[in-house]
């Protein structure tokens, strides 16, 4: 039982310090790496919780895709982050002080609270014990057969996402030569060569 | 010494108020504001998961599959909303965001 504490405040306190280096750190470079710090003690906590599946999931999607995407733009565009650092102290009082408030009051809620006694009955998909079937097998009995519309709505959300930002960052550059196949397809012979009779001695005298 | 389910609300409070924070703090960098929206719908997550689990029903996670999913999807989207900006203003700083006159 000491282990289990001694486990959860370690990945929460990696996970909360880490996510407050995330908005101090002056480098976004920095922050990324914070970032993925943090999720993958998130995972650490899921996995304490008992999904390991979204655990796994968390760090193939978060620092695997996510998080590089996050990489890769912050070293593509050049711009001086230290501008953009410059009075960022003048807005902490508000938001130490909505930040505060919030605080107070997700953890007034969380001090007082008790689960209502109907809860156990509104169960819908009960989970399985751990020693019958895994945490991955489980969900994928309730994703693929009840719950398989927000399944594929998660499906159409990716689809979505994805040709929106190739649209949003395609750019057809007017000088640039690009392989155009119908035409290619469409050449002939009399389209595409020229014979020419050549007189000896003359030469070609000037290409057609 | 028993960890129960307000250990793990209080650390997705306390996540989810950085989250916040770094919205505050960083007002004028567009990439740390998405990252502190990643941050909220990490502490999101995080709730969903351990109520899944004190609750003993797995429906949570499959919503917490679905938060994942569009954070993604949020990610990407701004993301390139940004390059797609940066390539026409040379710039990423919020304030100069004003085109709309909103």
């Amino acid at each position: 039982m000491i282990v289990v504490a001694l486990f959860f405040y370690l990945f929460a306190g990696l996970c909360v310090a880490s996510a407050f280096m995330v908005i101090a750190a002056k480098n976004p470079v920095h922050s990324v790496l914070y970032l993925i710090l943090a999720f993958v003690n998130a995972a650490g906590l899921f996995v304490m919780l008992g999904a390991e599946f979204l655990a796994m999931i968390l760090i193939v999607v978060y620092v695997g895709a996510v998080a590089v995407l996050f990489l890769f733009v912050v070293m593509m565009l050049d711009v001086d982050f230290a501008e953009l650092k410059q009075g960022a102290l003048q807005y902490l009082p508000i938001g130490l002080l909505i930040g505060g408030i919030f605080l107070a009051e997700l953890l007034l809620v969380v001090g007082a609270w008790v689960i209502g006694p109907d809860v156990a009955k509104a169960i819908t998909a009960p989970i399985p014990p751990a020693s019958d079937i895994s945490n991955t097998q489980a969900l994928g009995l309730v994703l693929y057969t009840r719950y398989v519309y927000y399944f594929q709505t998660a499906g159409i959300i990716l689809l979505v996402a994805m040709v929106g930002a190739i649209v949003l960052t395609l750019q057809h550059k007017p000088n640039v030569r690009r392989q155009n196949i119908a035409d290619q397809v469409a050449r002939r012979r009399a389209t595409a060569i020229d014979v020419v009779k050549v007189k000896s001695g003359q030469g070609l005298g000037g290409l057609p | 010494m028993t960890i129960g389910l307000g250990h793990y609300l209080s650390v997705a409070a306390i996540l989810f108020t950085l989250g916040i924070l770094g919205i505050f703090l960083n007002r004028k960098n567009v990439i740390v504001i998405l990252m502190s929206i990643e941050l909220i719908l990490l502490a999101v997550n995080v709730n969903l998961v351990a109520f899944s689990t004190f609750l003993g029903d797995i429906v949570g996670q499959v919503y917490a599959l679905i938060v994942l999913t569009v954070a993604a999807a949020e990610a990407a989207i701004g993301l390139a909303i940004l390059v797609a900006y940066f390539r026409n203003r040379g710039s990423i700083a919020v304030d100069d965001i004003n085109l709309m006159k909103g």
